[in-house]
């Protein structure tokens, strides 16, 4: 191996970085005296163009290859989930051009893309040791980031919240990963599984497997791993909340299906309906459900749109485990167009809170009375937004929700796992009622103090309508994502 | 040509949502506009078509991966139910020409809503099918929210609910059906000619069937239909009982029934029972309700228990009958709705029967009046209207399937003719009271509170086109009641294409 070869594989790793450092390096050295909305949108934008480049790199020059045993390993499928995840930071970057909660720009930015650098790490790994540095990585600036908005105590109690939580998940997980690698010998996963094949269920093993569940189910915020997301979307600034629900949701989930696919191949288990057996699967399946539960009877009384949003991701995430059990290339496929889409919708969604949050100074559910007349085309978007993650057509949550739940119905025999996936239709239906609340407060309930205007940035406006159209076309026409995947799944050979 | 009709609705929710706020006259215009080209389209289709084929309109791969075509076809039982969605889209915004209060929102949510049932009927793969199953849904919430009366909020999310749950049901057995055949496709005719095995078809047909049977207002799943139709504003009642009720037996009959036989042979009885206790126990109720348009609203339920009916009888004139009775329901209960809705409330602002009894509203509208006595005959299954002929095929066809029950549903009819009677006597026929005495009873809580000064005042004279929608709609009764080949020419071949085969065998093979 070369250093050539490493910097051809992780040139948009490198963009991005430095992308980081210039942002840092810039606003520190000549913007200081600058309008914080400037530096925002200068700096801001400098950082779109970073990661549009490092976008247009693994669409121009594709990469195929690894080094140093899958400690990085680049393909089409990878590709594709890095462009998702830099997008995702993109329109997370353009949602903070109007923030007010800092005025740390170039460190805020940094951290937004060293996050960024994260997940794309953690997105081509294929070695535990690997997958566990960079998942500290994302983690890492995501707590930072979850702090960021120093005037307000809850954004502090959020981020101590979740920085304790998060740490000893990644305590577990590091814990089950040194246990695998006692078993196996191996870092890589693919030489994990090569040497677990055969040799059944060791108890050493299921340890280790609950513990590595433990590390990626606090990452996607699964139940019973929870706990931190709902405060953590509360009390961080917007932006960050946006970033923590979408991209690093993305990147978490298609590490977890790879380590479970690839590295726990063989150990699988079944959580078949009346036929189980023990593995990784019921493991996840009874996560799933609990999560699709907890999470949706949990959205119904939250007053907050924030701490809404955070048990609809709960619930979102118990969806998408569905894909991960389905165990097979149209598997991952629903699994990447679930996260991809959810996290689009979920930073439109959260790009209408700040919206709103900037005017009313709260997220409350009552602050949204009214939206319609007052900013119609956020209003509009909102509805949007709310329909996806309902999983209403023809809109991008709807095909996810039916990809994710037609490939965990056709995994296995005999329609084994209908029981999750009807479990999974019953709270999607219980999951319009909340969502709805929030459509009727921007719809239905009328303002008591008159429908005077509100003045949104047409920025804001023009990056929501975007988001918005995103989720209408990917809802109309899947095979603009569903296409491309089902090619690099074959080329990559899944 | 034909998917034109979803087209132009969709694009007149553009339009309106393009035009600038605060302009009702234009707003009402736009839709009127797209309302009035989508039946024109559908007439054409409807002359167009020769009886007892299918027509393909479209059929483009859409995700292909998963086998999921863009597939819009009609034969005579769609052509149908699209020219009833075209009278009843029409016939809604007459009725609503008077909304003013965010008319831009509420005449894009209503043609979202028409957009969306037209694509149900012309779709021949399922996954299509069901996205358009499932944007009817979400208007009708908005709708019934923003601009209903009597508990708004309430009816609307109920009924937002039952239909989302029971499109839940109809996705489980469609994603069942889907695995099960490995036939990687969703269309209909191909998944119709799937044997599925018999233990599969015993639950998955009970499912699917009763999914769609809930917006059929099956009994005793019907409990959204009387408070969703009392809470929605006019246009969107006679849309509800015109068109989305027929959206749940429309699915019966080209979901269910086709794709499971041997499950529908095993429950059609029960599914006889059930809509018989549907078409009496609708009726009954209706005959004992003190608000006007409950009345109405119970006796959709009764109605459209003939619909179920009729489908399960499983011989031609039971099914046939059905489809026509969706039709001819679809038309006279829109008219029923609108007299109460828009004639009645909103002039005398109250639908409390006891109320209305002192107002002598045959002097006060006229016009009302008369359009009433007509869709009441109507209603009753008077020779000449269409609910006539429609009820009687499905009578003649239970007669042959489940006699006992047909004789049940008999009552059901004569039931009818005393609740729709009785509300038209209380209604327009009431002694005139010289004054309003105090022992007059109080309104009935929320909703139904009328200032018992404002009768007095001169009511406003029924608008042209609130004439123009009566005429329209009983004139179609009328025709089709008096010539009713002009449908049955068309609906009854259908029942001989390949996807019904199993049906005219009478269920299993």
């Amino acid at each position: 191996m070369s250093y050539l070869d490493l910097l051809k594989l992780a040139a948009p790793e490198v963009l991005v970085v430095l992308t980081a450092l210039v942002v840092l390096v810039l606003d520190l050295t000549s913007m200081r005296g600058l309008n914080l909305r400037v530096r925002l949108g200068i700096n801001g934008l400098i950082a779109c163009v970073g990661c549009a480049a490092a976008i247009a790199w693994l669409l121009v020059i594709p990469a195929q290859g690894q080094v140093a045993g899958g400690m990085l390993v680049a393909d089409s499928l990878t590709a594709l989930v890095k462009i998702v995840v830099l997008s995702l930071t993109i329109f997370t970057v353009l949602l903070s051009f109007n923030a007010k909660f800092t005025a740390h720009v170039g460190e805020y930015l940094a951290l937004v893309l060293f996050a960024a650098v994260g997940m794309m790490f953690l997105v081509s790994a294929e070695d535990i040791l690997m997958i566990f540095v960079s998942l500290e990585m994302t983690s890492l600036s995501l707590y930072v980031l979850t702090a960021f908005n120093k005037r307000n105590i809850k954004s502090a109690e959020a981020a101590l919240k979740y920085f304790l939580f998060g740490g000893m998940a990644a305590a577990f997980m590091l814990f089950g990963l040194s246990l695998i690698y006692g078993l196996s010998g191996a870092t890589n996963l693919h030489a994990i599984a090569a040497a677990l094949a055969g040799k059944g269920l060791d108890p050493l093993l299921v340890v280790a497997m609950v513990m590595t569940v433990i590390g990626f189910g606090f990452k996607v915020a699964a139940v019973p791993f929870h706990l931190w997301a709902p405060d953590a979307y509360e009390g961080a600034p917007t932006p960050s909340a946006a970033l923590i629900a979408s991209g690093s949701k993305v990147a978490s989930f298609f590490i977890a299906a790879k380590v479970l696919m690839i590295g726990f191949a063989g150990v699988e288990g079944s959580a078949a309906w009346r036929d189980y057996a023990s593995g990784w699967m019921p493991l996840i399946a009874v996560v799933a459900g609990l999560s699709m539960i907890l999470g949706n009877l949990a959205a119904i009384v939250q007053r907050n749109v924030k701490r809404l949003l955070a048990y609809s991701a709960i619930a979102h995430a118990g969806y998408a485990v569905l894909g991960i059990l389905s165990n097979d290339a149209s598997g991952t496929a629903s699994l990447i167009y679930y996260v991809a889409t959810y996290g689009l919708t979920v930073v439109g969604a959260f790009g209408v809170v700040s919206v709103v949050e900037n005017l009313k100074g709260d997220s409350k559910l009552t602050d949204f009375i009214g939206l319609s007349r007052r900013a119609p085309v956020v209003a509009l978007c909102m509805m949007v937004f709310m329909l996806s993650l309902a999983g209403i057509p023809p809109l991008a949550g709807f095909f996810g929700k039916f990809y994710v739940f037609l490939a965990a119905a056709g995994a296995g025999q005999n329609l084994g796992l209908l029981w999750l996936v009807i479990l999974a239709i019953a709270m999607s239906a219980v999951s319009l009622y909340y969502y709805l609340q929030v459509l009727k407060q921007i719809y239905v309930v009328e303002a008591k103090d008159g429908n005077q205007g509100m003045e949104v940035p047409v920025f804001s406006q023009a990056v929501l309508v975007v988001i918005a159209i995103l989720v209408v076309g990917l809802g109309c026409f899947p095979n603009l994502l569903v296409g491309p995947l089902q090619s690099c799944l074959a080329a990559t050979g899944h | 040509m034909l998917a034109w009709t979803v087209y132009i609705s969709f694009l007149g929710v553009l339009g309106l949502m393009l035009l600038p706020k605060g302009n009702a006259a234009a707003a009402r215009k736009v839709a009127m506009l797209s309302a009035v080209a989508g039946l024109a389209v559908a007439f054409a289709g409807f002359a167009e078509f020769k009886a007892g084929e299918i027509v393909t309109v479209a059929k483009l791969p859409w995700i292909p991966s998963l086998g999921i075509e863009y597939h819009l076809a009609a034969d005579g039982i769609s052509l149908t139910l699209v020219l009833l969605t075209g009278l009843a889209a029409v016939g809604g915004i007459l009725f609503s020409w008077n909304i003013e209060d965010r008319a831009k929102e509420f005449f894009a949510f209503y043609l979202a809503l028409i957009g969306g049932v037209y694509g149900v009927f012309l779709s021949f793969d399922l996954f299509l099918l069901f996205v358009f199953y499932e944007i009817a849904i979400v208007p009708k919430y908005f709708i019934i929210a923003i601009w209903g009366s009597t508990r708004k909020e309430y009816g609307a999310m109920k009924l937002a609910l039952y239909s989302f749950i029971g499109s839940a049901m109809v996705l489980v057995g469609l994603i069942a059906a889907y695995v099960v055949s490995g036939a990687h496709s969703f269309n209909v005719l191909e998944l119709a000619q799937y044997p599925f095995p018999h233990d599969f078809q015993m639950w998955a047909f009970p499912l699917v069937f009763v999914g769609f049977a809930i917006l059929a207002g099956m009994w005793p799943f019907h409990t959204w239909a009387p408070t969703g139709h009392v809470a929605a504003p006019t246009a969107a009642s006679m849309l509800l009982a015109g068109v989305v009720m027929k959206l749940g037996a429309y699915g019966c009959l080209r979901v269910a029934m086709t794709l499971f036989p041997e499950g529908l042979e095993a429950w059609k009885t029960w599914i006889a029972v059930l809509a018989v206790i549907g078409i009496v126990y609708g009726a009954l109720v209706a005959l004992v309700q003190k608000d006007f348009k409950f009345v109405i609203g119970y006796s959709s339920v009764s109605h459209m228990g003939f619909v179920l009916l009729g489908l399960v009888t499983l011989n031609t004139i039971g099914l046939s009958g059905a489809v026509l009775q969706m039709f001819s329901h679809g038309i006279i209960a829109g008219l029923l709705f609108a007299v109460v809705g828009r004639m009645v409330y909103e002039r005398t602002h109250t639908r409390e029967l006891s109320q209305l009894e002192g107002m002598n509203l045959v002097k006060a509208m006229p016009f009302a009046a008369v359009t009433f006595v007509v869709a009441s005959a109507a209603s009753m299954g008077l020779p000449g209207f269409s609910g006539f002929i429609a009820e009687l095929q499905v009578l003649i066809g239970a007669w042959a399937s489940f006699p006992t029950l047909a004789v049940i549903a008999g009552v059901g009819i004569v039931v009818g003719v005393a609740y729709t009677l009785r509300a038209m006597q209380k209604a327009f026929f009431g002694e005139p009271l010289t004054a309003l005495t105090p022992s007059h009873p109080p309104s009935d809580a929320d909703g139904a509170t009328a200032s018992q000064e404002g009768h007095a005042h001169a009511m406003q004279a029924i608008s042209v086109p609130e004439r123009l929608g009566a005429v329209m709609l009983i004139g179609v009764s009328l025709l089709v009641g008096l010539y009713p080949r002009l449908l049955l020419d068309v609906i009854t071949p259908s029942f001989n294409s390949p996807l019904f085969e199993w049906l005219r065998k009478g269920g299993a093979q």
